[in-house]
């Protein structure tokens, strides 16, 4: 739940500096700064955003009695 | 023997019949002739045996018929009869010789009105409402950025189908976890409850799908069950029930954290967050980069002015100023965008081989093409501005040279100034004896007319 309030956090901050930005009354030293950071928190939501492999698994039942992950295929079967 | 020819025999004879014989001749008929019947009428007396038999009786308007239903049909019953409840029931006349007494065997029995289904659901619903199971406040929050969602259904049923489906084609980053369960018949409700138990042992699942295809009332039956409402009710990862179509309600529905209509919405509502999130960061990227153009764009606008300026066009004294303030503003320029473009393209190469390192996002991999092709057009303009700048100062400085009298000098000229510092032009202007003050590139001497030629 932390890791998701700081994704949220880091949408704020970029939409922060995003506004200081367009304001415009910033030197173009320290826009640039401003910019180079507001890159970085977009590249790193982006990642989190993207961090699940997209895995399909089915839970099956080992030799051992426990449950295993496996890939799950897709059957052609009615319900 | 005909019924007639019975009584005639005895009547004529004179022969009493005992109790138990007329008993054991009215139970042979009265059972032959009620072996099946049905019967409506509603519920009075109810008494729950310890045995596990019921006792009651079924009564209109006029008449009470004692009943009995024993502990095996009970079982089979899939709600719970009681006082006041209007029922259809099937079963046979039995006579309980003992007592001299008739009562109806119940082989069946459903709620007149209601299907005996609905009816237990009725019943159900109004138990563990009544118990806070459904209360909102137990409803726990989705989570908002799922990374793993467990899926209890038949994997080779509708619902898994549809899940994947939708996660398909909305491209989510999302890991499926399936615990196969049987979802309808006998045992189901024993093998949904297993499958979120092996779920709930699994620290990477966030959220939970429980659910399955559409079907009728006794298909979706499993999801009915009471001790299916109450594992869904302990379940430590927060739970979504996905049963049948819009119009099917069943007990999971009530239970669980949130109810989905079909298994497809159930897969929208574990992305919607995301989506919603996603689409934010997406638009504030495009802000970021949009606000960056127009910072540059602006500074490129006082470049263009610059070139506009007139100050060197003109008189010697403006284009003197006009050279120190070009030379100024080129410092500035120079300080400000070779620096900073240097600095800038540096940044960007150490950010664009990041981001080619990573998987591209979508949004990030156009932004940065655009911010590639902004940052080379920015250093071109800039570049080419500042030569042309450098060229036009210098042409200009040449210009100057060549008109500044001290450079004709220096090719061997010397001009003539009368004594008040004029220069002469025409001999006439000089009179004998004037004086004459000559001027060379280095220095100068005074001289004296001679004589009038």
């Amino acid at each position: 739940m932390s890791s998701e309030k700081s994704f949220e956090a880091s949408l704020d901050e970029l939409e922060r500096i995003v506004k200081q930005l367009e304001a415009g009354d910033l030197p173009l030293e320290a826009s640039l700064e401003l910019f180079e950071q507001g890159v970085k928190l977009s590249r790193d939501c982006q990642k989190r955003l993207d961090e699940a492999e997209r895995k399909v698994e089915i839970l099956l039942r080992s030799t051992d009695g426990t449950y295993k992950p496996a890939p799950f295929e897709e059957s052609e079967s009615e319900e | 023997m005909s019924q007639l020819d019975f009584f005639e025999q005895f009547s004529k004879g004179r022969r009493a019949l005992s109790v138990s014989e007329l008993t054991a001749r009215i139970k042979t008929l009265i059972e032959a002739e009620f072996f099946t019947v049905w019967v409506e009428g509603e519920i009075s007396n109810f008494t729950r045996h310890s045995s596990g038999h019921w006792y009651f009786s079924l009564k209109d308007q006029f008449a009470s018929l004692r009943c009995a239903s024993f502990r095996m049909q009970n079982r089979l019953l899939r709600f719970k009869p009681e006082d006041g409840l209007h029922v259809r029931a099937r079963g046979r006349i039995s006579i309980y010789e003992p007592r001299g007494e008739y009562q109806l065997v119940v082989e069946h029995m459903e709620p007149v009105g209601l299907g005996a289904l609905q009816l237990a659901f009725e019943q159900r619903k109004n138990k563990l409402a009544a118990e806070g199971l459904f209360n909102s406040e137990r409803k726990r929050q989705l989570p908002l950025l799922p990374r793993c969602v467990g899926v209890v259904t038949s994997p080779t049923g509708a619902a898994i189908r549809d899940i994947l489906r939708v996660i398909r084609r909305r491209n989510e980053a999302l890991n499926i976890l399936i615990a196969p369960a049987r979802v309808q018949g006998e045992g189901a409700a024993q093998d949904i409850m297993r499958a979120i138990r092996l779920l709930n042992g699994r620290a990477e699942v966030d959220v939970i799908i429980v659910g399955r295809g559409g079907g009728s009332i006794e298909d979706l039956w499993a999801f009915n069950e009471e001790p299916l409402a109450r594992a869904i009710a302990k379940s430590r990862v927060p739970i979504i029930s996905a049963v049948g179509h819009e119009t099917d309600f069943t007990i999971a529905d009530f239970v669980a954290d949130l109810r989905a209509s079909t298994p497809s919405t159930a897969a929208e509502m574990v992305s919607a967050a995301r989506d919603e999130l996603s689409l934010r960061l997406e638009r504030l990227t495009r802000d970021l980069v949009r606000a960056m153009q127009q910072r540059t764009n602006r500074s490129r606008t006082i470049l263009g002015e610059l070139e506009r300026s007139r100050g060197f066009q003109t008189l010697r004294s403006r284009l003197q100023s006009a050279l120190q303030r070009l030379d100024f503003s080129l410092n500035s320029i120079e300080r400000i965008f070779i620096r900073r473009l240097r600095l800038h393209r540096e940044n960007l190469n150490i950010l664009a081989a990041r981001l080619s390192e990573a998987d591209l996002a979508r949004s990030l991999g156009a932004h940065r093409r655009r911010l590639l092709s902004l940052d080379a057009r920015f250093a071109s303009v800039a570049q080419g501005m500042i030569t042309s700048k450098r060229e036009r100062v210098s042409v200009a400085a040449g210009k100057l040279n060549s008109l500044s009298p001290l450079a004709v000098l220096a090719r061997g000229y010397a001009i003539a100034f009368d004594e008040k510092g004029r220069a002469i032009k025409r001999a006439k202007d000089v009179r004998a004896g004037d004086r004459v003050i000559v001027r060379v590139n280095e220095g100068q001497f005074d001289c004296t007319r001679n004589k009038e030629e």
